[in-house]
């Protein structure tokens, strides 16, 4: 990982700033839901599956050298772009630079207010699994 | 005929979603109001709110008068035999759980049994699940088959044994099969079985006369008939209704109430406890108004056109299955249901909202039917006789569209 978690934050908030149109933005989370890395089929497991979410989203994480990587799936594809964005931002970090994020860039890239409620509420599952494996891993 | 006259009367319809006009596909969730019935609420609640049935002053004497015209309205609407079997109600789910609750609890015993199909509504499964639970008594399920209409025989062969009540939809919300309810009621009654119908959708399509139909409940919701949210009536047979116990107690139910012993108000009353929608109930006049117009003369002709269109569009896509398959084209009512190969509902539903068309995702309040299907969800656009032959062609270029971009 090449950047920092503060980087990675800004690269997608200027991605994102490029387009005016909500429809380009999905267009892009489509794009980064179809390079999301594959996700073994053997990891979907129930204990896997993240509450809160009308798609099914599983995370998965494992600590290697003091730092936390994530890796997710969805069966819907704006999802797994979420997904991807998350994992940028992240996955790679050591749990205390992920506890001390306050996780904002989702609301500065307008995230939040352009999901449906289901969906807003699938991503702050996600949210709160990331930084309570973080928390727990302190 | 000239559809921006109806569509004029349904101010939403101007409405812009993201700088784009509104396309409204969502009727099957809860209609759009026409200022006809915006003017009564509005009317009701800025001149004439006063509490009915009590007092003797002159709002509350109109406030009863537009309430009970209203009763009076639904019953030649249903063409029910008597006014004291409209209940007034807050919508299809409270209607039905009022008679799972009454007529549960006067008529059904541990080890009795109660009918449904695989095709209801969760509000027409769960009340029913809950009596069960209560009674100790057994759930049954009659099937639907791969067209989505519901099997005949196989219910025919549930209605015996301990059946003490069937509960079936006149219409599913999610295949939008018109189903052969008085068929279906005549064969509960040659067993024995009355039979409450969930009309939440049936009453917005299909002409019901309830003498006709012969059931012996139908249910439906004002909202998605075009009058206020939070309305509903629960129509009743007059041996049943009196024979039932009260569903909840308190003001107006009554007949006398001593700390000895209370007396219950005869039907309706009797099904009514508490303040009632004094500005909602007032709206079915004006809405069945605008419902036995639209469903009437020129714009019948033209929505056949857009729902013909519509149903040979999606059924000649390949990559797209439709769930509810009519055998003949008045089984159906403007309403489809489809799953598209590889693409998740919810991602379809997310970018035709950014373009405009607000549609339905999910598993639409109807759990075993997706499980019937072998789907996660279901993406559902259902139509008015306000939708147009241009929005139904945007739609179909739209989903085609967001079709691509997922693929
Ligand atoms: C077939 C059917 N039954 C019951 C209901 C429940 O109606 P309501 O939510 O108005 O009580 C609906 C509406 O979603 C429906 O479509």
């Amino acid at each position: 990982m090449g950047s920092t978690l503060q980087e990675a934050k800004d690269r997608l908030i200027e991605d994102f700033s490029m387009f005016d149109e909500w429809l380009d933005k999905y267009e892009y989370l489509i794009d980064l839901g179809k390079n999301l890395q594959p996700y073994p089929e053997e990891k979907k497991t129930e204990d896997r599956l993240i509450k809160g979410c009308q798609s099914r989203v599983w995370m998965d994480w494992r600590l290697e050298d003091g730092r936390i990587y994530f890796t997710a799936d969805s069966d819907a594809i704006i999802t797994r772009g979420i997904i991807s964005m998350l994992i940028s931002v992240y996955s790679g970090r050591t749990a205390a630079e992920i506890a001390a994020d306050d996780f904002s860039f989702i609301d500065r890239i307008g995230l939040r207010e352009n999901l449906s409620p289901t969906r807003t509420n699938g991503l702050l599952s996600m949210i709160s699994t990331i930084r309570s494996v973080a928390q727990n891993n302190i | 005929m000239d559809i921006q006259k109806i569509r004029n009367q349904f101010p939403e319809l101007s409405e812009k979603v993201y700088g784009k006009s509104l396309v409204y596909f969502d009727n099957a969730a809860t209609s759009l109001k026409p200022v006809s019935v915006i003017d009564k609420w509005l009317k009701m609640s800025e001149k004439y709110n006063a509490n009915i049935h009590r007092a003797v002053h002159y709002t509350a004497t109109v406030a009863t008068d537009e309430f009970e015209a209203a009763r009076d309205r639904v019953k030649d609407f249903l063409n029910a035999p008597s006014r004291d079997g409209i209940v007034f109600t807050s919508g299809t789910t409270a209607s039905i759980n009022l008679v799972a609750y009454s007529f549960g609890e006067a008529f059904i015993h541990e080890g009795d049994e109660v009918l449904v199909t695989e095709a209801e509504h969760h509000s027409d499964i769960v009340p029913w699940q809950m009596l069960c639970e209560r009674k100790g008594a057994v759930l049954k399920v009659a099937g639907v088959d791969d067209d989505g209409y519901i099997d005949l025989e196989s219910f025919k062969k549930l209605c015996g044994g301990r059946v003490r009540i069937a509960a079936v939809t006149h219409v599913s919300n999610v295949l939008g099969i018109v189903n052969p309810v008085k068929e279906m009621v005549r064969i509960c009654h040659e067993a024995g079985i009355p039979v409450l119908v969930d009309g939440a959708q049936g009453i917005v399509h299909e002409k019901v006369d309830v003498q006709e139909m012969d059931c012996d409940f139908y249910a439906f919701s004002g909202h998605k008939m075009y009058a206020a949210a939070g309305t509903g009536v629960l129509y009743g047979k007059k041996k049943w209704l009196e024979l039932m116990p009260p569903y909840m107690g308190g003001g107006e139910m009554i007949e006398t109430v001593r700390f000895s012993g209370t007396t219950y108000a005869k039907p309706p009353g009797k099904f009514e406890a508490g303040t009632q929608n004094i500005s909602g109930v007032p709206t079915f006049v004006p809405a069945i108004e605008m419902l036995e117009s639209l469903n009437g003369g020129d714009s019948l002709a033209y929505g056949e056109a857009v729902n013909e269109y519509l149903a040979d569009s999606l059924s000649a896509d390949e990559r797209i299955r439709v769930f509810g398959v009519p055998r003949r084209t008045e089984d159906k009512i403007p309403l489809f249901s489809f799953a598209v190969d590889g693409v998740h509902h919810e991602d379809l539903a997310l970018l035709l909202d950014k373009m405009g068309i607000a549609v339905r995702s999910g598993q639409m309040c109807a759990e075993p039917l997706m499980d019937r299907f072998g789907v996660t969800g279901m993406l559902r656009v259902s139509l008015l006789p306000y939708n147009t032959m241009e929005e139904a062609e945007y739609f179909i270029k739209s989903l085609d569209k967001a079709i691509l971009m997922l693929s």
